[in-house]
């Protein structure tokens, strides 16, 4: 029997349209998805990630244009995910037939209602990668699967799983239903991933990170895994590559790393009451297979190279700076994709890495990602990237064949034409 | 005649005949502009759900599937009401965004694992509200 949704007076006000339609549509969209979810009170949030700017068809852009309307504006700091456009480069978007043109002229339509309702111009994935990011506890709503991920593992912020409609909703009320991942009951680990047979040389590879997190999502599922073995130094954006695959490949929206996430400094800080979790024990032989499984490409030649989803960090683009910079030129016939977002952009600029990656022939793709909209080229088959989600998307999204690689493969192979890759490379 | 008691998700009134599914689909990447089941790995893969009583244990997927059900009222080719066994937060907002934008009402239902049993393809319902009660008639 659920208990009824309670509402503060000022909450019942905004119900009731004393804070103007676009509140009052808002708060109905809430309180009915407390109801639903059996939520007594609402809780006050920080801030909000939108994932609702990608364009998916016109019900998305009515509904942005009616708040709008209605005078909507958001509550809180309110950053946006990629859209389905790259406002700074939009040509590379292409429009070769009447569908790529409705998604382009509706994707610019439905990004500039989301900043007529008082949005940050972030147009990223990552805005965790941003200047302020939520303190260890805070009530957040925030959209998109792996900046869920890593706000609750990585940041210790609280949010449950938002979508699309509810996170603008979310953000003109500056309220969340409390339930799921804002409680203390939600959010202890369900199953232990144990990885301590792992070398230290598998340990300290990129491509290990969304690997582990394509295998934790299709074991946890919609579960909280917990990741013990982890170098406790591991990277934020190894971390990053681990929550976005799980989010994939399952649906986990927390995990955690002992010793190096803030709510597991020990296992059983982790693990709360759930003392008799399963363990599953991660081998050098299942990374293998996972990323055998994930590899799609049969092909020996390769088109192109998609890194940054999520989108890059400034690290990850000095990283890519070193691999390439000073080494054999792109080979022909081969495009070399990083995705990112405009903060992060413009402080690799300023550390004078944009100009000489170009040069050599990075496109980068800012606002938007190669796996949500047309970018690549026609007749692109075989595309390397270091993202586990990348790499579980693509193939649906954009039917193309991808390998998952590190970064050294993924630059290699981008200088002869040939996919390069160990398949065994896990030890 | 046979009724059944559910809970409501969403308001509105509905009829028609159960498309009862062997598996839950993902609205995203699951249901088509056509309003049938595109994904190829699903057991029910062509069917079309449109006015049909859509049946299944569950949600599924992407939460972007608030988008495609919005659209699918929109176009005025979605199933007439959906049956679960639990709430669903994608669905149900595809529903209350699709109603407040084109006032179109479908309604969610959820029922208990022994009244979804009772539930088969093919045969012809009606759902209608009391409060948070749900009316599910068999063969009215």
């Amino acid at each position: 029997v659920a208990v009824p949704l309670t509402l503060t007076p000022v909450e019942e006000a905004m119900l009731a349209g004393e804070h103007g339609p676009a509140v009052a549509l808002s708060m109905r969209i809430i309180t009915e998805l407390g109801r639903i979810r059996g939520a007594e009170e609402l809780v006050d949030i920080e801030s909000v990630h939108i994932d609702g700017c990608i364009f998916y068809g016109q019900a998305g852009l009515d509904f942005a244009q009616k708040l709008v309307a209605l005078g909507g504006k958001v509550k809180v700091p309110t950053t946006v995910n990629v859209g389905s456009v790259d406002l700074i480069h939009p040509t590379l978007i292409l429009q070769n037939n009447d569908r790529e043109k409705w998604v382009y002229q509706g994707g610019r339509d439905l990004m500039q209602a989301y900043v007529d309702l008082g949005c940050r111009q972030t147009w990223t994935c990552a805005p965790y990668q941003m200047d302020s990011r939520p303190d260890v506890g805070a009530n957040i709503a925030w959209a998109e699967s792996n900046a869920i991920v890593f706000a609750n593992s990585v940041l210790g912020a609280r949010t449950d799983r938002y979508g699309d409609f509810v996170d603008i909703a979310a953000a003109i009320t500056g309220k969340a239903p409390r339930g799921g991942l804002h409680l203390d009951s939600e959010r202890h680990g369900d199953v232990i991933l144990d990885c301590t047979s792992l070398s230290p040389e598998t340990l300290a590879l990129d491509v290990t990170y969304p690997v582990l997190g394509y295998l934790a999502g299709a074991i946890a599922g919609t579960t909280n895994p917990v990741l013990v073995g982890i170098p406790s130094d591991v990277s934020e954006d190894s971390l990053k590559a681990v929550g976005a695959a799980a989010a994939s490949s399952g649906g986990v929206a927390l995990f955690h790393v002992v010793g190096r996430t803030p709510e597991a400094p020990t296992l059983e800080a982790a693990l709360g009451p759930n003392v008799d979790a399963p363990v599953q024990h991660i081998t050098a032989q299942r990374l293998n297979a996972a990323r055998q499984e994930l590899s799609t490409a049969r092909e020996d030649k390769l088109d192109a190279v998609s890194l940054g989803t999520p989108h890059a960090s400034v690290d990850e683009i000095g990283e890519a700076y070193d691999a390439i910079i000073g080494g054999p030129a792109l080979a022909e016939g081969v495009a070399f994709y990083i995705s990112t977002g405009r903060s992060v952009f413009a402080e690799a600029d300023r550390r004078g890495w944009v100009k000489p990656l170009e040069e050599w022939g990075v496109t980068f793709v800012l606002d938007t990602c190669t796996y949500v909209t047309s970018i690549l080229r026609p007749g692109t088959r075989t595309v390397m990237t270091n993202s586990g989600k990348w790499a579980h998307y693509a193939p649906g999204n954009m039917g193309v064949d991808v390998v998952l690689a590190t970064l050294g493969e993924c630059v290699e192979s981008a200088t002869t034409g040939h996919v390069t890759w160990n398949r065994e490379l896990f030890t | 005649m046979t009724t059944i008691t559910g809970w409501r998700v969403t308001s509105g009134e509905a009829g028609g005949a159960v498309l009862k599914l062997d598996e839950p689909v993902s609205f995203w990447g699951g249901i088509g502009p056509e309003g049938d089941i595109i994904d190829v790995h699903h057991p029910q893969h062509g069917a079309i759900v449109t006015a049909r009583i859509l049946v299944m244990r569950s949600g599924r997927g992407s939460s972007s599937g608030t988008y495609v059900l919005a659209e699918l009222l929109r176009l005025g080719i979605a199933p007439a009401g959906i049956i679960l066994t639990e709430p669903d937060g994608i669905i149900a907002t595809g529903a209350l965004v699709a109603a407040e934008l084109y006032d179109a009402r479908m309604p969610i239902v959820t029922v208990s694992d022994e009244d979804y049993a009772r539930i088969e393809d093919g045969v012809t319902i009606s759902i209608a509200m009391d409060g948070d009660a749900a009316l599910i008639t068999l063969n009215p």
